[in-house]
Parts: structure tokens; C-alpha cells; sequence
């Protein structure tokens, strides 16, 4: 028996004033499973990705995270989510554990300073968690805010270029990360422009182009070459 | 966050002594046209002062995407509003302080004898300014041409507050009792719950809009 699909995306639609970004746009998303969505500038990947983490609301149709509408109830979708977008949202002026320390107040998570020790561990950064964030780099950043992940275990990950900016060591200790949280149920959008680390993760490849899903497909075992050929064929060509 | 970084902080002391210096160009030495212009010194001051502390309410946020972060933290953001106005309050009477004491040396005036009676109108007034400048700022904080809108959007809405904090002080620094300004203050305290009552029911709708 397959399982409910964690995501469902039903004649999704948005339009900024008369430039329409989104049209008709289905997906479904099934625990345990990876999506990469692909598409040019401006295909409306971060439009999508913003309106799953409840920050932009439709202008018609659907999408609901575990059963609750994005727009109509956001409140009982957040605790499910996870959102990594370009920004860490990290304050630059706090420590690292003063960061994960406010969040969590914000978060209302009963978290003491053992396992808030243990989220800094987890991603690696217990040595510098008396540091201020300024002093960090992209990819420490990137990991602080996952930090938040493991104390408050979200369901679904939102990623917006995950794997941007980052050095080897912090994309393979990203890579790492996801996978594990792939293997727990939790299920993964990736956008990307890129056909690296993030697709080797995914198990299934949707392009975005001209407004709707122009392609959606698994991965399998499908090779560099095939799927520049596609995103060839659906995203530069069809767009 | 201010503690550590000073930023709007020393700003506003460095505006606040400019200002001054300003004032006392503008006054010289006459004792009874300073009398007659303190009060209405004091709140302008106090209110550039504010307005350039206030417009930066969200100004970390915009670091890093936290403005997101903040959005989509579970639960009542009322407090979110609460904590920031605690901090632009605290601000904002250090900034008053800090130009009181500024006020006496540089024109030579008594402020010590009515300071319990000015505590009570800065407080009311401060906490009136702080209410509406915060729920302006989050207003305003997505927006791109927020450094016009602020001021234009609050001082119209602050006049109520204004024209009772500057009566009330005017007739304080004349030696009149607290009984004297009880109509004002009343105005002030009752200007000051709405203004809190409708940041803390709105913020959240203010922030998800």
C-alpha cells in the first residue's frame, strides 16, 4: 500500500498583479521521497516553494502539507515544515547556540541547553557555539539553520538551492543530512538550477516551465546527459 | 542585539546632541523665548529622536531573511510585537534622559524640581510613540520606500499623543500640579492602550499580510 502523500499540489495558480508565475501546477509528494524541481529563472520555483512554507498565498487552487491548506490554516502546517531558502535566517549579532536559543523560545519547543548542545552537534558546530554568526561562513550558516531542524523534526524540508554557496566538506555533510532525513519519511522539494548533488538525491525530477509542470518523471536511473536533455527540451526550449 | 552592536543607540545620542546644538543656535541666550519653546523642544526632539530609532524596529530582520523566520515560527506572534516595543521603549527613554540632562547644561534651565511630574508625561508619551512607531515599522518593513512612508504614515496618527505630551509638559515645567494636566494625562494613558491593544491584536495579521 502506498503511503498519503505528505504534499498535494491541486490547479495551483499565482499571479502577481496581471503576470501570471504559477497555472494549474499538481504534485504530490509521498513520505520518504525526494523531489528536484527544475526550471529556468523566473520559471516561479521559489513562488512555489514560498507558498508550501505558507509565506505567499495562491491566487487559486490548492496545496496542503499533511492534510492542512497552506493558506487557509498556515498555523497547523509551520511545525511540519522546514524552509532553507537563499537567507539563514540567523541574526548575525547572537552566537550560534543564542540563535538556536531564540528560535526555539519563538518555536514554543521545550528545548534545554543539553539538547540544544546536541542540535549543535548534529551539525557539527558545538565548537563554535559561543561564536557570533558574523564570524561564520555560508555553509556554517547553512548548517545552523538546519540545527533548528533536529530539535523541532519537521516533516517535509523545503530547499531553495540548497547545495549554493557551499564548500565540498558542507555539501557532503548536507548531502548526508538529507539523505538521512529521506530515510526517516521526511519528504524533500529541492529547487535547483543545478544538476549536481541534488539530483543524485532526488527520486523524482519535475521541470517547471511555462507556468505549469512541464515534465515530471523518476529519476531512476537516469544519467547527467538524459536529464540535460530533458531540462533542454521542457525548460529552455518549452519556456 | 542592540546591546551588543550599539548601532541605533549611538546614533540617536549623536542625533540628540546635534540637535541640541541646533536648538541653542537657534534660541541664544534669551531665557523667556526658550520658557516659552522648552516643551515643544523637548517632544520634537524627542520624537526625531524616535522616529529615527523606530524606523529601524525591523532593520535586523532584513538580514538573512529573518522577517521569513520570524513569519513562520508556529504560534502568537503578539509577542514578537511586545518584545520589540519593550526595546524601542527602553531606547527611546535612555535617548529622553540622556536630552533632559543635555537640556539643563546647555540652556541653563531647572529640571529637577518638576522631574516626577515629567516622568510620568515622558512615560506616558514615550509608551504612545513606541505603540504606534512599532506596528508602524512592521508596516512598513517590506516595503520599498519605507524610509518616506514611516513618518508620514505616523506622525499624522501621533497627534493626539503629541498635543497631550507637550500641553501637559508645558504646564509641568510652569510649576502647575499633576491635577492641573489630569485631562491629559487621561487622554495619554487611554491614547497609549489603544495604541498597544491594537498592536498586539493586529501584529499577527500585519505580519502574515
Amino acid at each position: 500500500m502506498t503511503a498519503d502523500p505528505l504534499i498535494r499540489v491541486i490547479g495551483l495558480g499565482k499571479a502577481f498583479g496581471r503576470h501570471v508565475v504559477l497555472d494549474d501546477v499538481r504534485l504530490e509528494v509521498r513520505p520518504g521521497e525526494a523531489v528536484a524541481l527544475l526550471g529556468a529563472n523566473g520559471a516561479g520555483k521559489t513562488t512555489f516553494l514560498r507558498i508550501l512554507a505558507t509565506l505567499t498565498r495562491p491566487s487559486r487552487g490548492s496545496a496542503s502539507i499533511l492534510g492542512h491548506d497552506c493558506a487557509r490554516a498556515p498555523e497547523r502546517v509551520r511545525p511540519h515544515i522546514g524552509l532553507v531558502a537563499h537567507g539563514a535566517y540567523v541574526y548575525e549579532d547572537l552566537t550560534a547556540l543564542e540563535n538556536l536559543r531564540f528560535w526555539t523560545a519563538l518555536a514554543g519547543l521545550a528545548a534545554d541547553g543539553a539538547a540544544l548542545a546536541r542540535a549543535l552537534a548534529a551539525v557539527e558546530l558545538e565548537r563554535f557555539a559561543g561564536e557570533r554568526v558574523r564570524t561564520f561562513s555560508a555553509g556554517m550558516k547553512r548548517r545552523l539553520s538546519l540545527a533548528r531542524f533536529v530539535l523541532s523534526r519537521p516533516r517535509v524540508l523545503l530547499l531553495d538551492e540548497p547545495f549554493a554557496g557551499l564548500d565540498q566538506r558542507a555539501k557532503k555533510w548536507l548531502e548526508g543530512y538529507l539523505e538521512a532525513f529521506k530515510a526517516a519519511g521526511g519528504a524533500l522539494v529541492m529547487a535547483t538550477h543545478s544538476f549536481g548533488r541534488e539530483l543524485a538525491l532526488a527520486d523524482r525530477l519535475v521541470i517547471l516551465a511555462a507556468r505549469a509542470i512541464a515534465l515530471d518523471t523518476p529519476r531512476a536511473s537516469m544519467g547527467a546527459d538524459e536529464i540535460a536533455r530533458l531540462y533542454r527540451l521542457h525548460a529552455e526550449d518549452g519556456a | 542585539m542592540e546591546h551588543r552592536s550599539k548601532e541605533t543607540l549611538n546614533a540617536l545620542v549623536f542625533f540628540a546632541l546635534l540637535l541640541l546644538f541646533v536648538f541653542q543656535f537657534a534660541l541664544g541666550p534669551d531665557r523667556e523665548r526658550l520658557a516659552a519653546a522648552l516643551p515643544g523642544l523637548l517632544w520634537l526632539g524627542f520624537v526625531l529622536a524616535g522616529l529615527l530609532g523606530l524606523g529601524r524596529t525591523f532593520v535586523l530582520e532584513r538580514e538573512n531573511d529573518c522577517w521569513d523566520a520570524l513569519l513562520l515560527a508556529p504560534g502568537d506572534k503578539s509577542a514578537i510585537y511586545v518584545g520589540k516595543l519593550a526595546v524601542n521603549v527602553l531606547l527611546m527613554l535612555v535617548v529622553e534622559v540622556l536630552l533632559l540632562v543635555l537640556f539643563t547644561f546647555f540652556f541653563n534651565v531647572d529640571l529637577v524640581g518638576p522631574l516626577p511630574a515629567l516622568a510620568l508625561v515622558l512615560a506616558l508619551g514615550t509608551l504612545g510613540l513606541a505603540a504606534v512607531g512599532t506596528l508602524f515599522a512592521a508596516m512598513t518593513a517590506q516595503v520599498r520606500a519605507r524610509e518616506l512612508l514611516f513618518p508620514v504614515l505616523l506622525l499624522p496618527v501621533q497627534v493626539p499623543v503629541l498635543l497631550a505630551t507637550v500641553k501637559a509638559t508645558e504646564a509641568v515645567l510652569l510649576g502647575e500640579p499633576l491635577s492641573a494636566v489630569a485631562h491629559w494625562l487621561k487622554l495619554l494613558a487611554a491614547a497609549d492602550v489603544v495604541y498597544v491593544a491594537a498592536g498586539v491584536l493586529t501584529f499577527d495579521f500585519l505580519l502574515e499580510s
